[in-house]
């Protein structure tokens, strides 16, 4: 026994020295802007000494856990063959009918339910979660499916939202007429922007489409006559419905469920879209375009559908965020909207339906409740969004793609499947 | 013809700055092929180190050249040292996850680091020093280029000669390329790729980090936000050259320098962005590998 220990001794003092040495580190780096706060007008400085003691003394635990999880994590990796626990639970969930009949009818009850347990505060929370939901599946067919990186998701979302405002604004449209109108603009664009940057690859998609995101809101923001300018849009009508007048508190029920019954229909056309000719095409396409091409699939034809319908996701729930809002600017469709969505998808696990779903409740609840932490609430958020991607590079739930299983005998097969359950 | 030539030396001051950030990202990408959007945020950091640096050394009585020498070292070092620590935490762990992994975890890297010095600092804007004084000699001309600018693009300069000729002369240089051509042959020819990366992101921090202390000391006020912009327009200027070829980030800068400088005097100030990004838009449907940018046909 005493042979064992020495070894683990040695490993365990190396460790702690390693996370003092970090945590050394970590005092130099923030010295200067922890510590020194500088007033130019008074030309005074401050120093706030205590700071420093603070991040010698939380660096250090963090670097110990950090290294720990590190270790488990590469020791995850070399016994890949072997399932997780989660992996084994969400086979035995599909596998078995009746769990996922019940699960599922327990969340639809609940979500059903929301608006009536919960304030209209919370439910106007979880109006935005559902609503980035449908943003998140839209960029999935975009990013997730077909693999082009689109960092402009948000003009097309801007499309939606303004031609429901200037809509109603002008013309007195209602929501319901607006909603098909605002979304085939949306698609309108996307296949407008689709065409030129088809040719572009990784990278280079990534940067148009971001550079078409700017010069979207820009000229929103710009074009006084047009859109008003910075100032927005205000008074936009809410969703009728079917001309009963409806209190505020109504109005955002009523709200939760057009979004639900939206997203419930998303759920449906992406999942049917996935599977089918199309779908597979975009999947075949992201992971290797010449073998696609040699296969005889159109890349022009299959890109641009991907990218249409991609917008007009983003252009149903722009018409939502308007009437939700009833005010809008350009303000709110800045990069780091795209940039959000983008990570919906990537940290909910790209291409999965249920990770996009648990991804935009993660990504959008989670800054909602950390309001407790009011300033630090952005903070927390960038590290998260840092941790998941580090020890989760997969997303939080990894895309199960449609396996076939060739059918041996009955015997053979049950046998198989009782192994996998033991496993 | 002044008001030619003013804008003219505006936007090749502008786009000197691009090119210094764009540097940064042209090389990270060139070797690990990740959009480092975390970049920007080191050129914002720079600045700071470099207002706190002068601002405590100006009480110990420095002042004039020295000053910003000295606080521009500084905050060369600590952008380095930024650099070089993110991409252990944040980078490192997912060398080898699929390729949008690292894109959200440096997204994320940045909106830490936004509000890391938005709350150790301030979210007002804070007056930067001036560190050098008009000099004399450009008197004749100081309605045309300020010395501050004349400033910004001898040192673009001098940096984009020193790191090319580092790159094609060094050891660490040719391992760089080597790096960047084929990594896992690179490594089976006992290159340490973990070493060029870090040194790779070493250099590109210190040269965001001299662009950030140069036009802080042009403009004269930073805050939390300058880096967020600045890093979007140098990763423009770096696909427009071409990314991963370093006279391309060059080349691009320059010219989005130019094009903002006189799409504001001649057009409008409101649309200036408009054209940066239309101009991008405009050149990769004509050139999709960007100007200087080599198309690589995939072999099957």
């Amino acid at each position: 026994m005493n042979t064992q220990s020495i070894p683990f001794i040695r490993r365990a003092v190396s460790e702690i020295g390693r996370s003092l040495l970090v945590s050394c580190w970590f005092m130099f780096l923030t010295f200067p802007i922890m510590v020194i706060k500088v007033n130019p007008l008074e030309r005074t400085i401050d120093w706030q000494w205590m700071r420093l003691v603070w991040i010698g003394l939380a660096v250090f635990p963090l670097s110990l856990v950090w290294r720990w999880l590190m270790m488990r994590k590469e020791q995850g990796s070399a016994k890949d063959g072997e399932d997780s626990w989660q992996k084994r639970l969400g086979e035995r969930i599909r596998a078995d009918r009746k769990i996922s009949a019940a699960i599922l009818a327990l969340l639809a009850a609940f979500v059903v339910a929301f608006p009536f347990i919960f304030s209209s505060y919370q439910t106007q929370i979880m109006i935005s979660a559902l609503m980035y939901v449908m943003l998140g599946l839209g960029l999935n067919i975009v990013v997730g499916l077909a693999g082009l990186l689109d960092l402009g998701y948000v003009a097309f979302y801007a499309v939606g939202a303004y031609s429901y405002a200037l809509l109603n604004h002008h013309f007195g449209l209602g929501f319901w007429s607006a909603l098909p109108i605002g979304a085939g603009l949306a698609t309108i664009f996307g296949i407008l922007l689709g065409f030129p940057v088809l040719r572009l690859r990784g990278d280079y998609l990534a940067i148009v489409t971001l550079g078409f995101g700017e010069i979207i809101r820009l000229v929103l923001e710009n074009w006084n006559a047009f859109s008003q300018g910075p100032s927005g849009i205000a008074g936009i009508s809410r969703p009728g419905f079917f001309g009963i007048e409806l209190s505020l508190s109504q109005h955002t029920v009523f709200l939760y469920f057009i979004v639900l019954a939206l997203v419930a229909f998303t759920i449906l056309v992406v999942s049917r879209l996935r599977n089918s000719r199309i779908g597979r095409a975009w999947i075949a396409l992201r992971e290797d375009e010449i073998a696609c091409q040699a296969m005889g699939i159109d890349k022009t034809k299959t890109k641009l559908t991907a990218f249409a319908l991609g917008a007009t996701w983003a252009g149903f729930v722009g018409c939502i965020f308007a009437a939700k809002t009833t005010f809008i600017n350009p303000a709110s469709f800045t990069f780091m909207e795209s940039a959000i969505i983008l990570s919906i998808v990537v940290l909910g696990g790209m291409g999965s339906i249920i990770g996009v779903i648990v991804g935009a409740l993660v990504l959008i609840l989670l800054p909602e409740y950390l309001r407790a932490f009011s300033e630090y609430r952005m903070l927390v958020f960038g590290a998260s969004m840092v941790l998941i991607m580090v020890f989760r590079p997969q997303g939080i739930i990894t895309g199960v793609r449609r396996h076939y299983r060739f059918r041996q005998k009955e015997g053979t097969e049950e046998q198989g499947e009782r192994d996998a359950a033991s496993a | 013809m002044d008001y030619f030539l003013e804008l003219f030396f505006g936007g090749l001051t502008r786009g000197s700055i691009y090119a210094l950030i764009a540097l940064g990202y042209t090389m990270v990408y060139g070797i690990i092929q990740l959009i480092n959007f975390a970049h920007g945020e080191i050129y914002m950091i720079g600045a700071f180190t470099a207002l706190i640096a002068a601002s405590a050394l100006s009480l110990l009585g420095l002042n004039g050249p020295a000053l910003l020498v000295l606080a521009g070292l500084i905050a060369v070092i600590y952008s380095a040292a930024y650099g070089y620590t993110i991409e252990k935490i944040a980078y490192k762990p997912l060398r080898t996850a699929q390729r949008l992994s690292p894109l959200i975890s440096a997204i994320g890297m940045s909106i830490f680091l936004q509000n890391y010095v938005l709350l150790a600092q301030t979210s007002d804007f804070l007056s930067f020093p001036t560190l050098v004084d008009e000099f004399a000699f450009m008197e004749p001309v100081s309605h045309i280029m300020r010395s501050s600018e004349l400033l910004i693009v001898l040192t673009t300069l001098v940096c984009t000669v020193l790191l090319t000729l580092f790159i094609k002369f060094s050891r660490m240089g040719k391992a760089m390329r080597a790096t960047a051509q084929d990594k896992t042959m690179a490594m089976l020819l006992g290159i340490n790729i973990n070493q060029v990366i870090s040194v790779t992101f070493i250099i590109g921090s210190s040269l965001a980090a001299v662009g950030g202390v140069l036009i802080s000391n042009h403009i004269g006020q930073i805050n939390f936000y300058i880096g967020f912009i600045a890093g979007i327009k140098a990763f423009t200027a770096a696909v427009l050259g071409g990314i991963g070829s370093i006279p391309g980030a060059v080349l691009g800068g320059l010219i989005l320098g130019w094009t903002e400088s006189f799409a504001t005097g001649y057009v409008s100030s409101d649309y200036e962005d408009v054209f940066a990004f239309g101009l991008l838009v405009f050149i990769l449907i004509f050139r999709p590998a960007g100007i200087l940018g080599r198309t690589s046909t995939d072999k099957v």
